[in-house]
Formats: C-alpha cells, sequence, structure tokens
C-alpha cells in the first residue's frame, strides 16, 4: 500500500510529461491528463479508507530510513484533505474542458494543471520541512504559469503581485529551514517534534512565529492576505476555481499540521485568535465593497481562512475538528461557487454586478446551484457550512472565548449579506442580454460538486467523528511520530 | 546580436569548441554520483553550447543542435527520471532507490553503475529541453524567426 504515496505524486508528473511528448495533439493530451487526475484521486481515496481505522502508512523515499530520507505521511489529516482536494481537481478538469472548448484551449494547459496537482499532492503528504519547500514551489511554479494564460496589462500587473509576494514567503520559507536545521540538526517533521520542546522557549516561539508567517501568506491569513483578491479574479474560471479552492486551503493544511506538530500547544493562542478575528472582519469587509461577482468571492476566500485559523486557536480537540471539517468543506464550497461565477459570466458577458441580472428567469439551473453554496457559506442550516461552525462555536464555548464567537457570528451575518447581494443583483431582476451558453459539461461539474458540498449535511456525523479523530491525532503527535520514525525502509 | 553574428573567430571557434563541450557535458553527466557534476551541471554545459550556437547561427544553430521541439526534451526527461523512481519500486524496493552494479568492462576497468543515472539523464534532458525553449522563444523576438 505505500507505493501509493509516491505513486500518488509522481504520477500526475508522469502525466504532464506525456501531455509535452504527445504535443499539440488534443484528445491524447485530454486522455493522459485525466486519467492522471482520476489516480490521484482513487490512490487518495483508497489511502483515506486504509487510514480511516488504523496507524499512517509512512513511505521511505529512495530506501533511506527517517530521519536521515525524506518521508511521505499518509495520515487521516492528510489524506482527508487530499482526496477531497483530488475530487476537486477531477471535477475542475472535466469543467476546464468543457469551458474553454476546442479553440480556446491553451494546449499545455494539461502539464501545468497536471503540475500543480503533484504539487498539492506532495505538500500534502510530505513529512519532510525542506521537501515541503519543494512541494510549495512545485505547486506555485505551475499556478503562476496558470495564472498568465491569457495575457492582457491588467493580468500582468495582478501577477506580478502574486508571484512577488509568494516569492519573498518563499525566501521566508528558506530561512526558516535554516534556523530550523540550525537550532535542531533535522528537517524531519516527526523527529522535529521531539526535538522543539528541548529548544530555549525564544528559539522555539520563534520558529513558530516564522512559521505561522510563511504559511500565513500561502494561506492568505491577515494581514498577508493583500495578494489573493487582486490576483484571483484575472485568471480564466477553472483556474480560478482551482486555486480558490486548493491552494490556500493547503496552506491552511499545513499551518494546522505546523502548528499542532511544533507549535506551542499549551492553552488558547492569543496570537491566533486575534490573527483570526482579523482576517475574518478583514475579509468580509473587503467583500461588501465589491460590485464583482469574482471579486466578492475571492475576498470571502480570506474571510472563511479566519474560521479555520479560530478553530486552531483554541488549541482543543473539538476546535481542531472543527477546523479540519470547515478546511475540507470549504474546499468543496469555494470551488464550487467560482464555478458558478464562471457560469454567469460565461452567460452574461460580465461578472459586475451592475451589468448582471435575470439568471433566475433565463436558468433556473444554474440559481439552483447557488443557492444551496450561498447558503452553506454563510453557514445556514441545514447546509453543509453549519455543521463546522456549530462545532466552532461549541468549541469557542468551550474553551471561554466568547469573544472570538461574537466576532464569527457577526461576519457570518455579513457573509450572508454579501451572498444576497451576489442575489439580488444576478438572479433576481430583469435579464440582461444572452452573451452565451454555459454548455451541460460546465453545468455538470458545477452539479458534481454542488451534490459533494450538499452530501456534507448527509454524513455530517460521521464526517465530524473523521474530524475528531484527526484533531485527536493531531494533537497527541505522538502516533504520528512513532510511525514516521519506525517505519520500515 | 548582430555584432556577434559577424564574428568570423566566434563563428570558427564555435565550429571547433562544440564538440570538446558536449564531451565535457556528457563527463559531467557521469561523474556526477560521486564527484562534482550531475545531471543538471551537464545539462548546463549542454546549454551553453545551445546558446553560442543560437548567438552565432541563430534559430539554424540551435536545429543543428537539438532537432526536437524543447517540450519533447522537457517531457521525456521528466518521464525518464520519474520511470527511474517506480523502477525502485518494481524491484520490490522504496520509490527512487537505487540499485549498484560493480562491473569490470574492456577499457574502462572498474566501473561502479547506479541505476540512479537513469534520473540524472532526466535531469539532464529537462536541463536541456528548458535552455533550448529559453533560448528559442527569448530569441523569437529578435526577428529571427519562429521558435
Amino acid at each position: 500500500m505505500s507505493w501509493l504515496l509516491p505513486a500518488a505524486v509522481a504520477v500526475p508528473l508522469v502525466g504532464a510529461a506525456l501531455t509535452l511528448v504527445v504535443g499539440r495533439r488534443l484528445l491524447p493530451q485530454r486522455l493522459i491528463a485525466g486519467s492522471s487526475i482520476a489516480f490521484l484521486f482513487g490512490a487518495a481515496v483508497t489511502l483515506l479508507l486504509a487510514v480511516e481505522e488504523g496507524a499512517p502508512i509512512v513511505s521511505q523515499l529512495g530506501g533511506w530510513p527517517a530521519p536521515a530520507g525524506i518521508s511521505l505521511v499518509a495520515d487521516r489529516f492528510s489524506t482527508f484533505v487530499l482526496a477531497t482536494s483530488a475530487g476537486m481537481l477531477v471535477a475542475v478538469f472535466v469543467y476546464a474542458i468543457a469551458q474553454l472548448g476546442r479553440d480556446a484551449l491553451d494546449w499545455w494547459f494539461h502539464a501545468k494543471y497536471l503540475v500543480l496537482a503533484s504539487g498539492v499532492a506532495l505538500s500534502l503528504l510530505t513529512g519532510d520541512l525542506f521537501n515541503l519547500f519543494v512541494g510549495f514551489e512545485v505547486m506555485l511554479v505551475a499556478s503562476y504559469v496558470l495564472l498568465t494564460v491569457k495575457t492582457d496589462r491588467r493580468e500582468i500587473r495582478a501577477t506580478i503581485s502574486y508571484v512577488v509576494i509568494n516569492l519573498l514567503a518563499s525566501a521566508f520559507f528558506l530561512v526558516l529551514i535554516a534556523i530550523v536545521y540550525g537550532a535542531t540538526g533535522t528537517l524531519n517533521l516527526a523527529d522535529l517534534a521531539g526535538r522543539v520542546a528541548d529548544l530555549p522557549t525564544g528559539v522555539a516561539d520563534a520558529i513558530s512565529l516564522l512559521m505561522l508567517a510563511v504559511f500565513g501568506i500561502k494561506a492568505a491569513l491577515f494581514p498577508l492576505f493583500m495578494w489573493l483578491p487582486d490576483s484571483y479574479p484575472t485568471a480564466p474560471t477553472p483556474v480560478t476555481a482551482i486555486f480558490a479552492g486548493l491552494l490556500t486551503k493547503v496552506g491552511m493544511a499545513i499551518v494546522i499540521r505546523t502548528q499542532t506538530l511544533l507549535g506551542p500547544t499549551d492553552g488558547p493562542s492569543t496570537v491566533l485568535l486575534w490573527v483570526a478575528g482579523a482576517t475574518m472582519v478583514v475579509g468580509v469587509l473587503g467583500a461588501i465593497a465589491q460590485n464583482d461577482i469574482k471579486r466578492i468571492l475571492s475576498f470571502h476566500i480570506v474571510s472563511q481562512i479566519g474560521y479555520m485559523a479560530m478553530g486552531l486557536a483554541f488549541v482543543t480537540v473539538a476546535g481542531v475538528a472543527a477546523s479540519v471539517l470547515f478546511l475540507v468543506n470549504q474546499v468543496v464550497v469555494k470551488t464550487g461557487l467560482f464555478l458558478i461565477a464562471g457560469i454567469v459570466e460565461r452567460e452574461q458577458g460580465t461578472g459586475a454586478l451592475s451589468r448582471s441580472g435575470g439568471m433566475l428567469q433565463r436558468r433556473p439551473v444554474v440559481a439552483a446551484l447557488f443557492a444551496p453554496l450561498a447558503l452553506s457559506i454563510a453557514g445556514i442550516p441545514p447546509f453543509g457550512g453549519f455543521v463546522p461552525k456549530l462545532g466552532l462555536v461549541q468549541a469557542g464555548l468551550e474553551a471561554d472565548q466568547g469573544g472570538i464567537i461574537a466576532v464569527s457570528l457577526a461576519v457570518s451575518l455579513l457573509t450572508l449579506f454579501s451572498m444576497t447581494k451576489i442575489w439580488s443583483a444576478a438572479f433576481w431582476g430583469d435579464p440582461v442580454p444572452e452573451a452565451g451558453r454555459a454548455g451541460p459539461g460546465m453545468i455538470g461539474a458545477t452539479a458534481l460538486v454542488v451534490a459533494a458540498a450538499i452530501a456534507v449535511t448527509f454524513v455530517a456525523g460521521p464526517a465530524m467523528e473523521l474530524s475528531t479523530s484527526i484533531a485527536t491525532d493531531l494533537l497527541s503527535s505522538d502516533g504520528y511520530v512513532s510511525s514516521v520514525l519506525e517505519a520500515a525502509p | 546580436m548582430t555584432v556577434l553574428r559577424e564574428s568570423i573567430i566566434l563563428r570558427r571557434g564555435l565550429r571547433v569548441a562544440t564538440a570538446p563541450l558536449a564531451v565535457f557535458s556528457l563527463y559531467l553527466l557521469f561523474a556526477g554520483h560521486n564527484r562534482p557534476g550531475g545531471g543538471f551541471a551537464g545539462g548546463l554545459v549542454a546549454g551553453v553550447a545551445i546558446a553560442l550556437a543560437w548567438a552565432t547561427e541563430g534559430e539554424a544553430g540551435t536545429r543543428r543542435l537539438v532537432a526536437v521541439r524543447s517540450t519533447v526534451l522537457l517531457g521525456a526527461g521528466l518521464a525518464v527520471a520519474l520511470v527511474t523512481g517506480f523502477a525502485g519500486l518494481v524491484w520490490g524496493g522504496a520509490f527512487l532507490e537505487s540499485a549498484v552494479w560493480d562491473l569490470s568492462l574492456p577499457l574502462f576497468g572498474d566501473v561502479k553503475l547506479v541505476s540512479a543515472i537513469g534520473f540524472d539523464i532526466g535531469v539532464y534532458l529537462v536541463v536541456v529541453g528548458v535552455a533550448t525553449g529559453l533560448i528559442r522563444s527569448l530569441g523569437a523576438g529578435s526577428g529571427e524567426g519562429p521558435a
């Protein structure tokens, strides 16, 4: 079974290599790319089912034992996030083929998309700090190129801020790696977990803060989020959807992993609580000020990241469990919302709310897809987003953190408000002239994502149980540490 | 670049230098396991030869050295490197695990051959592919015809 770990990372890369070799022939490209992504999804689900009841599965690359070599680790947390992400990669791939069509498709879109998928898999599965850097870089390099698919002046400008801020984050990441290696002599996360405890408090705090800053940039935590709402909306819809659904969430997953494994776990984290509150508030206020669907949704990415930080900040099983479930739910909901925004743009020729209207009358099916997601992101019962939000509030009450609960509930209300704004401007009113028509492929792929988002409600019990066991794993990291260090090469 | 193109010294010099550069780049590729070098360094040296060929002869020069599209090199290199990784799994080891053979060959004497060389060859192809692609696409804007 452990061969599935390197295969999950390498098969999309092999797919990318093959799409380059076959050149401009679209059909073989799609077959190769489609089967690679499907393999990733299958591998992730298989791994999730395998580790759900048992110990983590570890693969030691090159046969070198940890901590000398590089370990890939599939535990409940990494496979849960990876399986959801891979599912979104499949759906968005179908959407991309349907949307871009035969003429508009940039012939090496497939290669870039597969490299991105491989980077996501590596970032989530790796058990080594430097390898995590590699995973992030693979993901980022692919994202730089994906952002510049169509290049006009406005996009280049937005991309530059994205590239610069991420290069800066990468530089900080290297500094972090140097400090960690200098202080502890190891980069293996499991090995680090044991050694960080022996460090002087000052050094340990510095490492923990630097980690929060580096991964906080990737996750778009306040005050390091400003690059996101600027750069995401300019890209083509499938690209924006996959960035919105995956990239910041992978960053947040790494924040959760590193803070629980290496950060202080002796009580609620004041820094994280403030960061969480500020991220929520600033994100949602930014969203309210916008008048373009994709820009509104981009600010909501930031706002929702705050909720995940909130649960993590409690440093309790209930809080981290709610964070994990929130994160996985957001992967699905955000991807779906951006796919719908793409459909609206295709039909009306614009995402500007002032020039939208009448989608409900013209395409009721799109409205039917949008409504459950909009209510889910606002946390209205019984939609999927309600369960993790309820979990967060309960965890907050247990941890005696009334302030952040009040903030989070107010932000939920404002989220509902800005969703209503999209609804009343784009879906109600008189139809604007039709600019295009979203084909069955686009609608079908989006419906798949929406179905997954709705399904969360029906499996709320088991999902919460899985998240709780994930949180237990994360907070008492002994199982993770011993299975990595004792795994036979 | 017209100045370089008119330089007869560079043109003739490069004709002579291409073969040693190619040999040196291959030497680096194979020496890399235990000594300085490796697929990356070897590929860069090959890239230097390609860049010089472009500077003296334009696109025709790069095509003389690299007959295929740069993306084919990139893809093939990536595939070779990863297939080497999977070979470790297929033979019952770990991903990327390397086999070691000690051979004594006529002419070469005792040779230590590692299967990780496949990975290095893949890296070499990727680097040559990137160098070719960069030179062709950057050169395309200088009125030298399509990349």
